[in-house]
């Protein structure tokens, strides 16, 4: 090991943990399964906006999203704009709603709200689906990450990130990783800040140099993909996968259960949104510097790293490695905490679903039940998705975690849409709306990793597939529903109300 | 001398087959006027939410197909930004937020409304 990558694991240690410690140290408080699963319904706002901010802003945003903004110029601006957005469109249609129906999970929400375990069934692997496919690129980036900055293998970064999130969650559920998480949000927003602070403090001295090579500036600064047409329908597409698919994502439906009421869900989610609108400042002003001092990277194909290398390149020396520290801790704390929550999230269903039911694993009282199903369930939801990273790499970190987002988008946000604001919904209605949804934004995304990937405007279609999946899901669960209209739930109505009514009036 | 020890407690998750709501019966859509009420509050947050969500496609959503139709925007420059470098970059933020700020404002008044028909009918 050479000296100067001390800071790198010295920092990355630190943040390790400083995570477990934050995680153990409130495990005394972490009792019972209500606690695991939702801490307890206790968390109050800006706490809670706080733990949704650490747990949303993962590594896609903490490094890719600068890193296509120097590749790619204004159109990857959508990027951080939807995630954001997303957040105004899951207050507007879902936030209090989603509270009020007291259900743990996803899945629990549409057994409620439908009567149907076939529903309940298809929600339960849906959300090991998606959280499975945002937990792929977590592991990738982490891996990235680690040898960027101290020259590590791989495979070293999303091994510890895997260890430490079973550790986190296994010990203490979600009432511990909201603290870690809270605490996450305000180290990752450090970590970009004063680096950035740093960095326009040397560009200023260096005389406030403009961007370079200003011939293709014109498809830089358009917010628009290559293409024309397709370009404009790829644009709209990420726009709807990203609107849409945030309140589809399991680990972030999974904390609106942690809020005391439906208004305190909606004050978190208007902090959360301020929270994110101040993150989302930094990665274009990275790219911008990038722009100015780091064509070196983006020409080597280093642009992931762009955000970790910056430093070093404006600022040779002890201090740039410094810089480069930090910004390591923030990055590998945006792995560590939302992997933490992806695994909670699907922990919480395959306790429920699938570990909770197995009876070899029982001993005397028949089944698994509570915190020992949850703990197992951790260690399958962190094992799957690490050994695929380790066997497949290079999956494409940003790309990936579009795909969960379209995912998402295609099968949970009508769910909850209709199923919060159309009484008419039917289980199977809900169920033939969820397998168009899945399979058409699966199958689309399977076509695209196949060895001959389709061109032109088909190819488009496939490689963004929100655009049509969501109206397509949207379509066959309104029309299916109508069709089966004698299956609506004799409790819908009651069910509804109860979603809209405010706290105080219950009787 | 010392306190007994407490019990052991099992613990277990909540009971999930419970049908919601059906231990509520004063307050569901088959009395006429709270069905009426209920009605009324649940049309005013739709109204409110699609009044929401036009604004944010109207004001964000249009900008790709006016960059489409006029590209020549993107070469404008604003305090040394580009246009769109500053609108997706920068200004959007702010307007999401007022926008989230006014629809919590407004929801919640329109639950107040709604909380104090209610207390007007019980009296």
């Amino acid at each position: 090991m050479t000296a100067d990558v001390v800071p790198g694991v010295v920092a990355v240690a630190l943040v390790t943990i400083a995570t477990l410690a934050i995680g153990s140290y409130r495990q005394r408080f972490s009792r019972t399964t209500s606690d695991f699963f939702v801490a307890s319904r206790t968390v109050r706002p800006a706490l809670n906006a706080s733990a949704i901010g650490g747990e949303y802003l993962s590594g896609a945003s903490f490094l890719g999203i600068a890193g296509l903004l120097l590749v790619f110029g204004a159109d990857m601006l959508w990027y951080p704009v939807g995630f954001t957005a997303g957040y105004l469109v899951l207050l507007v249609l879902v936030a209090a709603p989603l509270r009020r129906s007291g259900a743990y999970t996803l899945p629990d929400f549409a057994e409620a709200r439908l009567g149907s375990r076939g529903v309940r069934a298809a929600c339960s692997v849906l959300v090991v689906a998606v959280g499975w496919l945002y937990l792929l690129p977590q592991f990738e980036g982490a891996g990235l990450t680690l040898s960027a900055a101290v020259g590590a293998p791989r495979w070293v970064g999303a091994v510890v990130v895997g260890v430490v999130v079973v550790v986190g969650v296994g010990s203490g559920g979600m009432r511990a990783i909201t603290f870690v998480q809270a605490f996450q949000y305000w180290l990752k927003l450090t970590a970009l800040l004063v680096p950035l602070a740093v960095l326009l403090v040397v560009w200023m001295g260096d005389g406030s140099p403009g961007p370079v090579l200003r011939t293709d500036t014109a498809q830089w600064s358009l917010p628009l993909a290559d293409g024309g047409g397709a370009g404009l329908y790829a644009t709209y597409s990420l726009i709807v996968a990203t609107f849409l698919g945030t309140m589809g994502l399991p680990h972030v439906a999974v904390r609106f259960y942690t809020n005391p009421d439906g208004g305190a869900a909606r004050r978190t989610t208007l902090v959360v949104l301020v929270l994110l609108g101040v993150f989302y400042l930094l990665p274009p002003a990275y790219a911008l510097l990038g722009r100015v001092y780091g064509e070196s990277l983006a020409a080597a194909g280093r642009s992931d790293v762009m955000v970790l290398e910056l430093p070093r390149v404006m600022l040779p020396g002890m201090a740039g490695e410094l810089l480069t520290a930090l910004v390591t801790a923030g990055a590998f704390a945006a792995f560590l905490s939302t992997s933490s929550g992806l695994a909670v999230a699907v922990a919480g269903v395959l306790g429920q679903d699938v570990t909770g039911r197995l009876p070899g694993l029982a001993g005397r009282r028949g089944t698994l039940s509570g915190v020992p199903a949850f703990r197992l369930g951790a260690v399958i939801a962190v094992a799957v998705p690490l050994g695929v990273s380790l066997l497949v790499p290079d999956l494409g970190v940003a790309r990936s975690v579009g795909l969960a987002f379209a995912m998402a988008a295609s099968t949970f946000c009508p769910l909850l849409v209709l199923g919060i604001w159309w009484r008419g919904l039917t289980a199977p209605g809900a169920v033939a709306g969820l397998v168009a949804g899945g399979l058409g934004c699966g199958g689309a995304i399977v076509t695209t990793f196949s060895p001959a990937p389709v061109t032109g405007w088909a190819g488009v279609l496939l490689e963004q597939p929100a655009a049509w999946s969501v109206p397509l899901a949207v379509l066959v669960m309104v029309a299916v529903s109508l069709a089966t209209r004698d299956r609506v739930p004799a409790h819908a109505g009651r069910f509804l109300v109860r979603l809209h009514t405010p706290e105080s009036v219950r009787p | 001398m010392s306190e007994p020890r407490p019990t052991r407690v099992r613990v277990t998750g909540p009971p999930r087959h419970v049908r919601p709501g059906a231990a509520r019966p004063a307050l569901d859509d088959s009395s006429t006027l709270g069905g009426v009420y209920l009605g009324s509050l649940l049309r005013e947050q739709g109204r409110l939410a699609v009044r929401v969500l036009g604004l944010l496609v109207l004001l964000v959503g249009s900008l790709p197909l006016v960059f489409h139709l006029a590209p020549g925007l993107a070469r404008l420059e604003l305090l040394g930004l580009g246009l769109a470098w500053l609108l997706l970059g920068v200004l959007v933020y702010p307007l999401l937020v007022v926008m989230g700020w006014r629809f919590v404002v407004r929801a919640e008044r329109n639950e107040r409304d709604f909380a104090d028909l209610m207390d007007e009918r019980r009296r």
